[in-house]
């Protein structure tokens, strides 16, 4: 397991003058920290060599657990739509906020400034279970969605949303995408905020406009807090679990089933313990593959 | 500080691998464990509740009031027993039953399928109580799904739970849309339900509305009426309980899915069957906006309330006039864990349950079902007219045409959740045709069957 190995030695190469009297003052927090994430990811890994139920014997069976991953056409589906729901969860809303943050710091200073971050960072607050209950009455047969599609005569488009094979997905996504446009947004802003005034003033001196000084000053100054968005929205993507639970439980047909759900089925309805410790583990390590490079791409110019 | 570099990697060596020797010392499980809970089958002379106060610890099923009403019941007439009850819903009882029979054993609980739960030893062999209270006497078919054989196939072998009452399914339809289209009287052919169903189609109506949304697999009601309409109920029940070499990729089975398929593809259900929930289904034929569902008779008691005099219920009605029927019947499953402190007044209650007087009062009433017990046993007046009756009535005939099948869904432990429910809702979205439909749910049945 190398995988939190990496993850410590970055946190760690930032403080170089640590005695060995810090470890005392840091004990309560590695105690903590090894019995309830380092002890249950050991554990994981080594269920995932099992075949195991969860209550009677186990048998030791190496990598036939992994060989499954890749071989189960339905467990690979899986990863795939979780890489579809990146889109939802990531790329719109990273370009949303992007878009509204620039916005709202055009307009700082006004009331209508602090009403719109409000609002936007409020499905945030929300649980997201509630966020979920809420979509899928929006988007019900007889729901919101459809009432203003049919008000306004696209009467022909209307569907059950999340009960269709070709936008159960899609939807799912919107309800990430949703959630998830506010934290970039008051992300993106703090980040706007303490780009130097001064930048802006000598641009617009210079003769450029909004578009120009955006893409010029504000795009370039924002690359930490976008890499920090990425990162976060992927992990959102990669490990979701209670939007599609509350909105679809994977249906209809296993058309929006994620890892995080197939884990979760595996271990609780199959019982499968074995099979789901060694998805857990896969989905680590994807996550792991997905955000490195995006840490290290945004990293490198501002260091 | 150079010492202190040199060191930190090692340190964390050190203690990953600490923790790994640790944690993986030895093999997750054991199964040292209860090794004798099976073996206990002697006949149990004096299981009663004694004279001392005993405190039961129940995990029932949450929304429905019956083991409520009858566990109150039976501490008026027993005041020296009290019970302590945890309620969830039956999904997350399906999901805990194996973890919470092992940590924190209840005397008495609501069970989902239980060939599992025997084959790891967390469920207390009744066949000794079965023996003292005469439970064995009981028309066999009531308790013949809750046998389990040492082979780990069901419907036969020592008993290991026991029913307070015992549910039937069918059609339930609203009388004044029934009116409406000119049904007088229920189907006595499935080609008769085939023409009502046009017919209210054609008239305008939502014919039927059933659930099959998220992780609902709802068409599986009338799939498996179909089956029976087509075949034997029996052969199915033989699938139900993991008889070595039974298949569900039937001739006659296939026959029942591609009805199925035409029902859905006539428009016959509503089109957002795969967005609807058990929730939305009861509403809208509460409110009347389709004439049937196929449900079961928990709904009885509910139904009589609030659509009184309005709702109707039949059973699937044969595909040759005059032949056999059959309904999905099964009991409301409770068991005692292997590992229960008061197993034997545990036992008492569910005797008493079927055999009380004011228990079988309240089985009805409030259950909405057919108590369990000897068949000339006592039975409660029930009003004419009223969905109860028609579904006590009902079990009447499925006895006769010895017609009870269990669900299809109860064959193993996952095959609702990973087979049925996605296959059905992909039949119902025209991605699956009846053919693979069932040999998929065949291969997963055999491969769930082996573990």
């Amino acid at each position: 397991m190398p995988e939190p190995i990496t993850g410590r030695r970055a946190r760690r190469a930032r403080r170089p003058r640590a005695a060995w009297l810090g470890w005392l003052f840091a004990a309560p927090a590695v105690v903590m920290y090894a019995a309830f994430v380092l002890r249950p990811l050991t554990l994981t890994v080594q269920y995932s060599f099992y075949d195991w139920n969860g209550i009677g014997a186990s048998k030791w069976v190496g990598l036939d657990n992994y060989r499954r991953l890749f071989t189960d056409s339905e467990l690979f589906a899986t990863i795939v739509h979780a890489f579809e729901l990146i889109v939802f969860f990531s790329f719109v809303p990273v370009l949303l906020g992007l878009f509204v943050a620039a916005t709202i710091r055009g307009i700082a200073t006004s009331r209508l400034a602090t009403v719109a971050r409000t609002v936007l960072f409020l499905p945030q607050v929300i649980p997201l279970v509630a966020a979920g209950i809420m979509w899928s009455w929006l988007l019900s047969s007889t729901g919101l969605a459809n009432e203003l599609l049919s008000a306004v005569g696209l009467g022909r488009l209307t569907r059950a949303w999340l009960g269709e094979f070709g936008t159960a997905l899609p939807a799912v996504g919107i309800i990430g995408a949703w959630v998830l446009v506010g934290l970039c947004t008051l992300l993106l802003l703090a980040g706007m905020s303490k780009i130097d005034p001064a930048l802006y003033e000598a641009a617009r001196l210079d003769g450029a406009g909004p578009v120009r000084e955006f893409f010029s000053i504000t795009l370039p100054s924002l690359r930490q807090e976008i890499g920090v968005s990425v990162t976060v929205t992927v992990i959102a993507a990669l490990a979701s679990f209670d939007i599609v639970y509350i909105a679809t439980q994977g249906g209809p047909g296993n058309s929006t089933m994620v890892p995080g759900l197939e884990i979760y089925y595996l271990a609780f309805s199959e019982r499968e313990i074995g099979m789901a410790s060694a998805l857990a583990v896969a989905l680590v390590i994807l996550v792991l593959a997905c955000v490195l490079p995006v840490q290290r791409l945004t990293r490198d110019g501002s260091r | 500080m150079a010492h202190g570099l040199i060191n930190r990697p090692l340190i964390t060596a050190v203690t990953l691998a600490a923790l790994l020797t640790t944690a993986a010392c030895s093999a997750p499980g054991s199964d040292s464990d209860t090794g004798g809970a099976n073996a206990s089958a002697a006949p149990v002379t004096s299981a009663t509740c004694g004279t001392g106060p005993v405190t039961l610890k129940g995990y029932f099923e949450t929304g429905f009031p019956l083991p409520k009403s009858l566990s109150d019941e039976f501490t008026k007439q027993y005041p020296n027993v009290k019970f302590d009850i945890r309620e969830d819903q039956f999904a997350v009882i399906t999901q805990n039953a194996p973890r919470v029979l092992a940590d924190d054993p209840p005397d008495l609980m609501r069970l989902p399928q239980v060939s599992e739960l025997v084959k790891d030893n967390l469920l207390k062999n009744l066949d000794g109580y079965a023996t003292a209270f005469g439970w064995d006497k009981w028309p066999a078919s009531q308790l013949e799904q809750m046998r389990v054989s040492s082979a780990g196939e069901r419907g036969s072998g020592p008993l290991y739970a026991m029913g307070l009452n015992f549910s039937m399914t069918g059609v339930f339809y609203n009388k004044k849309l029934a009116a409406q289209i000119g049904m007088t009287q229920p189907p006595a052919t499935l080609a008769d339900f085939d023409t009502l169903l046009q017919k209210a189609k054609a008239a305008g109506l939502v014919p039927i509305n059933q659930f099959n949304g998220g992780a609902t697999g709802g068409l599986a009601f009338p799939l498996q009426n179909l089956m029976a309409s087509y075949g034997d109920p029996a052969a199915i029940n033989q699938w139900i309980y993991q008889k070595s070499g039974a298949t569900i990729d039937t001739p006659a089975n296939l026959q029942a899915t591609q009805h199925l398929e035409k029902w859905l593809k006539a428009g016959y259900f509503s089109s957002d069957i795969n967005s609807q929930d058990y929730a939305t289904m009861m509403s809208r034929f509460i409110g009347g906006k389709n004439l049937f569902i196929f449900d079961g008779d928990w709904e009885s008691g509910n139904l009589d309330k609030q659509m009184a005099g309005n709702a109707g219920f039949f059973l699937m009605p044969p595909a040759q006039a005059g032949g056999k029927q059959a309904a999905m019947s099964a009991p409301l499953t409770y068991g005692i864990s292997s590992k229960a402190k008061n197993a034997d007044c545990a036992a008492f209650f569910l005797n008493w349950v079927a055999t009380n007087q004011q228990a079988r009062d309240i089985a009805v009433k409030v259950g909405g079902s057919h108590p369990m017990g000897p068949s000339d046993a006592y039975m409660p007046a029930v009003q004419e007219g009223t969905v109860t009756a028609s579904t006590l009535t009902a079990g009447a005939t499925i006895g006769k045409d010895n017609g009870a099948m269990d669900f299809i869904a109860n064959a193993t432990g996952a095959i609702y959740a990973k087979s049925w429910t996605p296959q059905l809702q992909k039949l119902a979205a025209g991605q699956q045709t009846p053919d693979a439909l069932l040999k998929s749910v065949q291969k997963d049945y055999e491969t769930q069957v082996k573990n």
